[in-house]
């Protein structure tokens, strides 16, 4: 019964007072809005910086041929180390610790489709080179595999924006193209992706044949570089050594030495970006908790000066018979509406945003905001927590008054 | 005559900071069930205190306060409230109504306290405002309404729960003459129907439809007669 009287109670209050009880639901709307917005733009750039780091590959390490710097078992400094194709297969059979490794030979050739022309790097790499890189086929496509690697077939996988810039908007899975003039048979195109790092430019406008091929063209005996994927199990440290370990023993130079052949080791990258969104999120907790505590500081500040307005209305009440049960009710019942209903547009609304920002596409810097439900959940609990705490005192206050008292102040 | 108040050296004092004010001195009264009694004095006698005391509104500094053989002085806020909700209605000089609410509204606020199921509060709110002849007026607010109709109202709603005393602070102080005479006549009635009856006045018009005066000063009673006798018709 005293929640009917409550409501009731607050039900006329809020048609009588609209501008008050609008004002404190903004209150309550914007610091929900605040946060949601911001848990959900956090939580997408970061997963976009997450997803433009793993565009070049997930665990990965990149080796390139170096120079040893230290002396090794009699052997000088300043020899030159350069890993061939039989070395990889080599390490590829040895190493325990690595999942996938492919050698990356590269050159610049003229690719021809039509009229349309383009002077950019050819790669010869093994089947394995398009799932440890990210460089995964539009949906009709395929990326290299073992039948094209064995039987030296002329087949070519090409970066998103190379078929664009060859093809236009044409199909190109099937087509023909030329590379220094020899035809070569599109398999697949890139599916597009964001890539925040690389070497020897973007995949987006590279192009890949089996490194059979390419070495049947171009008869390379060094590979210009290796790449190498761990088990996700162990660390790049760990394989990195064991990697090392083998091809000093063969070519006979210190494993420590860090210029025996140089190597991006892209996990490291990784791990830093890790702390710093870690970083980045307990700032952003921070910056939550703290408009959450000043929207609370706001419902409870509007809510004294309610009392101060309402005193002499709850003088009335109590000399009509309402016990202080009754008016710590109405108090409580209406905070708890107030910061619920202003709480749910504030999500509401914070939710429209969400969907409608990638709409406009700055999704390649911002990413995909994203609500994240249980956090929603989260800011609706600890409003309805600041809300009864704000809605409690005041109450109390009101309710111990004497009636006499609240009726004298006017 | 069955006793229904009865008043034993009740004291109100007030402190506030270094100053200690005693609005009350040492009141003792008896009031029998059925009485019309009149308050009189001048301001600043404690005539208000006394109300608010009698009404359970405020609590007593010390002395004895029984309604209907009850101590008042040791009962809680919750049994306190009941009191003023059942047994008291109270009229207010400034009327008191709720200023968002229609006449009906303010008349059905006791009654929502004392449980009363919405049938049956529907069905009392239009018998009170019609006795006081607002029949026409329920969905008025008071904005919409003179001063005498609004205290109209307020009597209404002090007869909700049909409670046995009624206690009225100069409920024509703020009412021109012809709509205060209608108001007394209004008491006037509820005596007739049985009501005890005590009205604070400084207008002597009012206290001449009385059957007792009581006369205050500072904070004492000086007098209290029973003017039955004297009373006109």
């Amino acid at each position: 019964m005293n929640i009917i009287v409550s409501f009731k109670q607050f039900f006329n209050d809020l048609r009588r007072q609209k501008l008050r009880s609008l004002m404190t639901m903004f209150g309550v709307f914007w610091g929900t809005c605040s946060i949601v917005l911001l848990f959900a733009f956090g939580k997408g750039i970061m997963e976009q910086q997450l997803i433009s780091q793993k565009g070049i590959g997930d665990n990965i390490a990149i080796f390139w041929p170096g120079i040893t710097s230290k002396e090794f078992k009699g052997l000088p400094s300043g020899r030159r180390i350069r890993p061939t194709e039989d070395d990889i297969r080599l390490v590829k059979s040895k190493a325990e610790m690595v999942m996938r490794i492919s050698p990356e030979f590269s050159r610049s050739a003229l690719l021809k489709v039509g009229k349309n022309s383009s002077s950019r790097r050819v790669h010869g790499v093994w089947p394995e080179f398009g799932a440890m890189r990210n460089v995964i086929p539009a949906p009709g496509s395929r990326f290299l595999n073992a039948a094209d690697e064995r039987e030296r077939r002329r087949v070519i996988f090409i970066g998103n924006l190379l078929k664009e810039d060859l093809f236009g908007e044409d199909e190109a899975v099937g087509q023909t193209m030329l590379v220094n003039g020899m035809p070569f048979t599109v398999i697949g195109v890139m599916q597009e992706k964001n890539q925040d790092s690389s070497y020897n430019g973007r995949d987006s406008r590279k192009s890949y044949i089996p490194s059979s091929t390419f070495n049947a063209m171009f008869s390379r005996r060094y590979v210009g570089n290796f790449v190498a994927q761990c088990d996700p199990k162990v660390s790049m440290d760990m394989t990195r050594a064991e990697i090392l370990e083998i091809l000093s023993t063969k070519y006979k130079f210190d494993p420590t030495d860090r210029e025996a052949l140089s190597v991006w080791d892209t996990t490291e990258g990784f791990a830093f970006l890790k702390n710093f969104f870690m970083a980045f999120r307990i700032f952003l907790v921070g910056i939550g908790v703290a408009t959450l505590i000043t929207g609370g500081i706001g419902v409870s500040n509007i809510m004294n000066v309610v009392l101060e307005e309402r005193t002499k209305e709850i003088g009335i009440k109590m000399a009509l018979g309402a016990r202080k049960s009754v008016i710590l009710t109405q108090f409580i019942v209406e905070t708890l509406l107030i910061t619920g209903v202003g709480g749910l547009f504030g999500f509401v609304f914070a939710y429209a945003v969400v969907k409608a920002v990638p709409m406009m596409g700055l999704t390649e810097f911002i990413g995909v905001p994203e609500v994240d439900v249980t956090g929603g959940l989260i800011v609706v609990g600890l409003l309805a927590i600041v809300g009864l705490f704000a809605g409690i005192f005041p109450a109390r206050r009101a309710a111990n008054l004497q009636p006499v008292q609240a009726l004298k102040l006017f | 005559m069955q006793e229904i108040i009865r008043l034993k050296q009740v004291k109100k004092a007030y402190q506030t900071g270094e100053m200690h004010f005693e609005a009350l001195k040492g009141i003792n009264l008896v009031v029998n069930k059925g009485d019309y009694l009149a308050v009189v004095g001048p301001s600043g006698s404690g005539k208000s205190t006394l109300m608010n005391i009698l009404g359970c509104l405020d609590l007593a500094t010390s002395g004895e306060y029984r309604l209907d053989g009850e101590l008042v002085n040791t009962l809680s806020s919750n049994q306190l409230a009941d009191i003023r909700n059942k047994r008291i209605g109270f009229v207010f000089q400034a009327f008191n109504l709720l200023p968002y609410a229609t006449a009906a509204e303010n008349v059905e606020v006791p009654l929502l306290f004392a449980h009363v199921n919405s049938k049956e509060r529907r069905k009392r709110v239009t018998e009170l405002l019609a006795r006081v002849g607002l029949a026409d007026k329920m969905n008025n607010k008071p904005t919409e309404m003179s001063g005498g109709e609004m205290q109209r109202v307020a009597i209404a709603r002090s007869l909700a729960n049909e409670p046995e005393i009624i206690l009225a602070d100069e409920p024509t102080g703020n009412l021109d003459s012809k709509s205060g005479a209608a108001i007394v006549s209004m008491f006037d009635e509820l005596h007739k129907a049985g009501k005890t009856i005590l009205i604070i006045t400084h207008d002597m018009s009012i206290a001449e439809h009385t059957e007792r005066l009581v006369t205050m000063k500072d904070g004492l009673i000086e007098s209290n007669g029973d003017l039955s006798g004297r009373r006109v018709g």
